[in-house]
């Protein structure tokens, strides 16, 4: 028996995954989920060996929470319309459904399933959601977990970004929060008009800003609003100056 | 200001060629009239220079004021009056500069008549072309004006055609149907129905259109029973309005991206159950429109200003009634407000 969970905030799109479900006996659902915060909930609870995962979802889509899962169990997209995410899964070979589909094309992606089930990598699914998170209105939020509890940052309230290890400190008024991403993918995905990589270990949010002070020999320091200071490396210097336009 | 015809090279050269020609000319007539070449060619060259400065001044005044066609007689006293200007000036010159020549004075003097018909015929070509050059110029400028007009039409009418589609929409209306079908299949045929009168609607109308506001209420009706069915008992709708209302014209396909919007950002975006309302009054001669929809404060932050994407609606009534103060948009306590205002005419 292999457990189920559907992720989807329809109830008639989740009672059709049910449906046709019953074909395949060996297939339990453990639950259905309205949306991602009880998706994340359920998914630590069954440890489900399949979901179907909607997109498009209140509050957090389907990526944004599998971000915040660590060890994602295999998936099955159901999507109704996203040319983005079905060049993702395009991509990286994950089986997706475009609704409406029909029993036929669910039992394929079923037997799919089943036909890869031991030879499917986790690095499949991280890749999937690199490339996710360049898409266009992927780059207007953040989505991060603090302890139990999920937190979305519109990019606006970030001061700045600092490397820490394997995570990355994204400071705001709030406090920090860590997400477990490079300072590239952050310098990558966030507007670079915005958002400034001034120091190797750094990314600033030039409209935070009040002014940039010498520091040092070669180093400058950027002090923003909230009276915090972000050191700006010689390079780093040159790309704010041309960034805001001095 | 407009371009002058002298900003364009083969005009300069045609014009400096002409000159020449003309130059020549007068000191060969002179010549031939008795008058040494020497002396011949220095009339020429103070005749004709002080000419050529007048013809590039019109050419330059006409630059900032093309006149209308009723105004044809001004240009024609213009070239006489330069045309004085211009033989005065030449006249004192030439004395000036001849009179040592015995018979000079007296031919000049016989000359006046002609030189003065030389020079208003040549002022007057000059201030022609220029006229002509210039309303060629405006011409043109008028056309690329339209083409413009007329692209960033289409293109808005591609972007609409892309928008009515509605792909998201429509899929997931399907697919709610595709689930019906099985466990209810009264309902899915009721859905089915339903969405077909709405997708007709969305490709009958015409933004130039004005409609009745209970057609539109009926219309945007379908639009959210089909929602419904998609989410359930999530989604509460509560439409107020009076007899009186229902009878205003409201343009057609205006209030759809409001109540797209409600949707979006109340249903779409929330968890839990949601009621969107929509309300119609008259208030002095304007018919009174407010959406209301629940928002969530942590995904969504209405910007300042219109907000949450209400600028088209916003374009569309600035451009109807040249006024920007019949939308506004207003937050308070989750719940997000859009209130249009639509003048009634008579």
């Amino acid at each position: 028996m292999s457990k189920v969970v559907i992720i989807d905030d329809e109830m008639l799109a989740r009672s059709i995954v049910k449906e046709y479900l019953q074909k395949h006996p060996q297939l339990e659902l453990a639950q259905e989920c309205n949306d991602g915060f009880e998706g994340i909930k359920a998914i630590q609870q069954y440890q489900p060996d399949l979901i179907f995962l909607d997109i498009q979802m209140p509050k957090i889509n389907g990526f944004e929470m599998l971000e915040l899962i660590e060890q994602p169990p295999a998936i099955i997209f159901t999507t109704a319309f996203d040319e983005y995410a079905i060049k993702a899964f395009e991509a990286h070979a994950i089986d997706y459904l475009l609704k409406p589909f029909d029993q036929d094309r669910f039992d394929k992606a079923v037997a799919k399933w089943v036909e890869q089930k031991n030879t499917h990598t986790e690095k499949a699914t991280q890749e999937l959601l690199e490339t996710a998170s360049h898409s266009p209105g992927q780059n207007q939020r953040i989505v991060v977990k603090n302890g139990s509890k999920i937190k979305i940052i519109p990019v606006q309230d970030i001061f700045y970004l600092e490397a820490a290890d394997d995570y990355v400190k994204i400071h705001t008024k709030e406090g920090y929060f860590l997400k477990n991403k490079t300072m590239n993918h952050f310098e990558e995905v966030l507007d670079k008009l915005q958002f400034v990589r001034g120091h190797r270990s750094y990314i600033v949010n030039v409209q935070q800003i009040t002014r940039i002070d010498p520091y040092e020999k070669d180093n400058h320091v950027a002090v923003l609003r909230s009276g915090a200071k972000v050191p700006v490396s010689r390079g780093g210097y040159g790309k704010l100056k041309a960034v805001l336009g001095l | 200001m407009s371009i002058s015809p002298l900003s364009s090279r083969r005009f300069r050269v045609i014009f400096v060629v002409c000159w020449l020609v003309l130059m020549a000319d007068h000191a060969m007539v002179l010549h031939w009239l008795t008058l040494p070449w020497k002396e011949a060619i220095i009339d020429s060259l103070i005749s004709n220079g002080i000419l050529f400065l007048f013809c590039l001044l019109i050419l330059n005044t006409l630059r900032y004021y093309l006149p209308q066609k009723e105004q044809v007689v001004n240009l024609f006293a213009w070239c006489i009056f330069f045309t004085l200007i211009w033989l005065l000036l030449a006249r004192w010159l030439l004395k000036l500069s001849l009179g040592y020549y015995e018979n000079y004075s007296g031919m000049l003097h016989h000359s006046v008549p002609i030189r003065f018909s030389i020079a208003f015929l040549l002022l007057g070509c000059v201030t022609m072309i220029s006229v002509l050059w210039q309303t060629w110029a405006e011409q043109k400028e008028d056309e690329s004006r339209k083409t413009d007009a007329e692209k960033l039409a289409k293109e808005a009418e591609l972007f609409k055609l892309r928008q009515q589609m509605q792909p998201h929409f429509l899929f997931n209306s399907l697919n709610s149907i595709n689930a019906l079908i099985g466990s209810r299949p009264a309902e899915a045929r009721k859905m089915v129905q339903q969405l077909s009168d709405f997708l007709r609607g969305t490709l009958k109308k015409e933004e130039t259109q004005w409609v009745i506001l209970r057609e539109e209420l009926q219309y945007l009706q379908l639009y959210l029973e089909i929602e419904k069915v998609r989410f359930g008992n999530r989604l509460t709708t509560n439409i107020e309005t009076n007899e009186t209302a229902q009878q205003m014209k409201i343009p057609a396909l205006l209030l759809q991206p409001v109540v797209e919007n409600a949707i979006k950002f109340g249903l779409y975006d929330t968890t839990g159950e949601t009621v969107i309302r929509i309300s119609a009054n008259m208030e002095n001669n304007e018919l009174v429109i407010t959406v209301c929809n629940p928002f969530d404060p942590e995904t969504s932050t209405p910007k300042q200003g219109t907000g949450f994407g209400l600028k088209s609606v916003q374009r569309r009534l600035y451009l109807l009634f040249g006024r920007n103060d019949l939308l506004v948009t207003e937050t308070k306590d989750n719940i997000f407000m859009t209130r249009i205002k639509i003048p009634q005419q008579g």
